[in-house]
């Protein structure tokens, strides 16, 4: 091979440098979550996430956001997964509107739920006592293993605690009615907020529509108990946590018929004396296997919450047979 | 020339060879992992007969959400005559797992692991003939498992509580008796920082006569409290059962199993 004149190659690397920069650049400037924010009643829009796991391609886009324009300001029901997706979202809403955000409310602990605050106003944002607690306990570990299932879409995201501590009543923002309803199960605390000026039931993720629930945090008798008030509240519209949004209790009978499924499942496993693996490997009967990623959710499912009921099914003190 | 063509024929007779044995057989890794070279030089001695074998089950799931309690079942069953059986992760900081001596029940073990990161987990079932017959399944984690520390580490409440054993037994449909116990025990690898090794060493499982029917030798990468499964054929069924052993600071654990 010739050799290169010393000129030559400067200006090649250079041209390699600056090739690699633009690289770089445009592929931050790629990840759009191409948030799209869908009017369902009046001044509410809701942002639909994909019916998936956590994972480099959807960013964590996995979940459900939404926001309320009133006369006093906006209401966000949650950030998102990501720093990212946090200024995404705040910059759909400008195009929406121009009032400022003046309140985030964040449904419960859960990475997908709050790990767009930082986008926001430190004094916008706000959440149960429990719920405080969680993101302050769990939030740097929770934040840690998103950028493992989200990779790049991650940057420069760290969680953000919310000062200000809210309690179950109503709530009027600028002419809307609001109720804050604490309930609990999915996870310690839960948030609810039913809008009455317009009938939207905004859930969280007590509820999940066409989508197998999770339950890294659950009590499913609590879970189970807080769908039995939702179904009371007498909403017109619904936005679950993950999935679509409805217009009937469809999706609260899906997940309750899911968890007491599970409920009974586990129970009779771990009476019968299954192994863990071969509770995983019990096929999942077919009016749930339509649900997304429900195979794989099972599993999660049987490794979070199957340890509690084989230690009830050892253990004498705790009434086994 | 000459040399692939006398390469190709020797390579033709270890593959007949190997299927003259037992069609189940294999003597390259199934799993593909980099690591394998290593394990054969490290788990076994020099001279022994080594071969994969589907007879030997490893089950657990392809992706484990919780490094620190994965599950997994062994299964040698297939085989017959097994000795003892050697559980290791290839790429687990500490690789060996657990080691068991089916001495009367089946050969086979249900329990829970920690891991480090995704890796083969694999089962060597050593047979009367001293081959060692090789099971595995791949399990892929976001890992983290033997570098954090227990729970049990970081609260009071296992001291009052450890080498506790609550247990149960069942008939099982196939003929036979199934035994799970769960031990109260920390179990720390050592691997986090300021915490010292601590797990369980020794557990025999009897019936209450006093005949041996499986020795477990646990490893660091046993899981927190851990849960065993074991099955006893209808032959040594017995009116009730026993285990004891202890860990590696020398606590003892001891308890009957009642039905």
């Amino acid at each position: 091979m010739k050799r290169l004149p010393i000129a030559t190659l400067a200006t090649r690397c250079l041209i390699a440098a600056f090739t690699l920069g633009w690289t770089l650049l445009l592929s931050a400037a790629d990840r759009d979550y191409g948030l799209s924010p869908v009017k369902i009643a009046e001044d509410t829009w809701v942002l639909v996430g994909r019916s998936e796991d956590f994972s480099f391609s959807n960013g964590g886009n996995i979940v459900n956001t939404a926001f309320i324009v009133t006369r006093d300001g906006v209401v966000v029901i949650d950030s998102g997964p990501s720093r990212l997706y946090g200024e995404q979202l705040k910059r759909s809403i400008a195009r929406i509107t121009d009032q400022p955000v003046k309140l985030v409310l964040n449904t419960h602990h859960h990475p997908d739920h709050f790990l767009g605050n930082q986008a926001f106003p430190a004094d916008t944002l706000a959440a149960l006592p429990a719920t405080i607690s969680g993101i302050h306990d769990e939030g740097g570990s929770l934040n840690e293993n998103m950028y493992r299932l989200a990779g790049d879409w991650m940057a420069g995201t760290d969680p953000v605690t919310p000062a200000r501590a809210i309690s179950a009543g109503p709530l009027e923002i600028g002419g809307h009615r609001l109720e804050l309803i604490a309930l609990d199960g999915h996870t310690d605390a839960d948030l609810v907020i039913l809008d009455r000026s317009t009938g939207v039931l905004f859930a969280g993720d007590l509820v999940f529509n066409d989508r197998a629930p999770t339950t890294p945090h659950a009590r499913l008798p609590r879970w189970q108990a807080a769908l039995d008030q939702l179904e009371k509240t007498g909403f017109r519209t619904l936005v679950p946590g993950h999935g679509p949004v409805a217009g009937d209790a469809g999706p609260i009978r899906q997940t309750r018929a899911w968890l007491s499924w599970l409920d009974q499942t586990l129970r009779r496993a771990a009476d019968e004396g299954f192994d863990m693996t071969e509770v995983m490997a019990i096929t999942l009967p077919a009016e749930f296997r339509r649900l997304a990623v429900v195979e794989a959710e099972y599993r999660r499912s049987v490794g979070q919450l199957y340890p509690a009921y084989e230690q009830r099914a050892l253990s004498k003190e705790a009434g086994r047979p | 020339m000459k040399i692939a063509a006398i390469a190709a024929v020797l390579l033709a007779c270890a593959c007949s060879l190997g299927q003259a044995a037992a069609p189940a057989e294999r003597r390259t890794d199934p799993l593909d992992s980099p690591r394998w070279a290593d394990m054969r030089k490290e788990m076994f001695p020099a001279g022994a007969r080594v071969v994969f074998d589907e007879r030997v089950r490893v089950t657990a799931p392809l992706t484990a959400e919780n490094a620190m309690n994965v599950p997994v079942s062994v299964d040698a069953g297939a085989l017959g005559d097994v000795q003892e059986v050697l559980v290791f992760a290839d790429f687990n900081p500490i690789v060996r797992i657990v080691r068991f001596e089916p001495a009367g029940a089946h050969p086979g073990l249900g329990f829970r692991i920690k891991l480090q990161q995704s890796t083969p987990v694999r089962a060597a079932a050593r047979t009367a003939d001293g081959s060692w017959h090789v099971g595995g399944a791949w399990v892929n984690t976001a890992g983290g498992g033997c570098t954090l520390p227990s729970t049990g580490s970081g609260s009071p409440e296992w001291q009052k509580r450890l080498g506790e054993v609550s247990s149960r037994v069942w008939e099982r449909k196939e003929g036979g008796e199934r035994i799970r116990l769960r031990i109260i025990h920390p179990i720390d690898t050592g691997l986090a920082a300021g915490i010292p090794a601590f797990f369980l060493q020794d557990l025999l499982l009897a019936d209450n006569t006093g005949r041996p029917l499986m020795r477990i030798e646990g490893f660091e990468p046993i899981a927190e409290n851990p849960v065993f499964t074991v099955d006893i054929p209808a032959g040594r069924s017995a009116t009730a059962y026993r285990v004891s052993g202890r860990d590696n600071n020398g606590n003892a654990i001891s308890a009957a199993i009642e039905k």
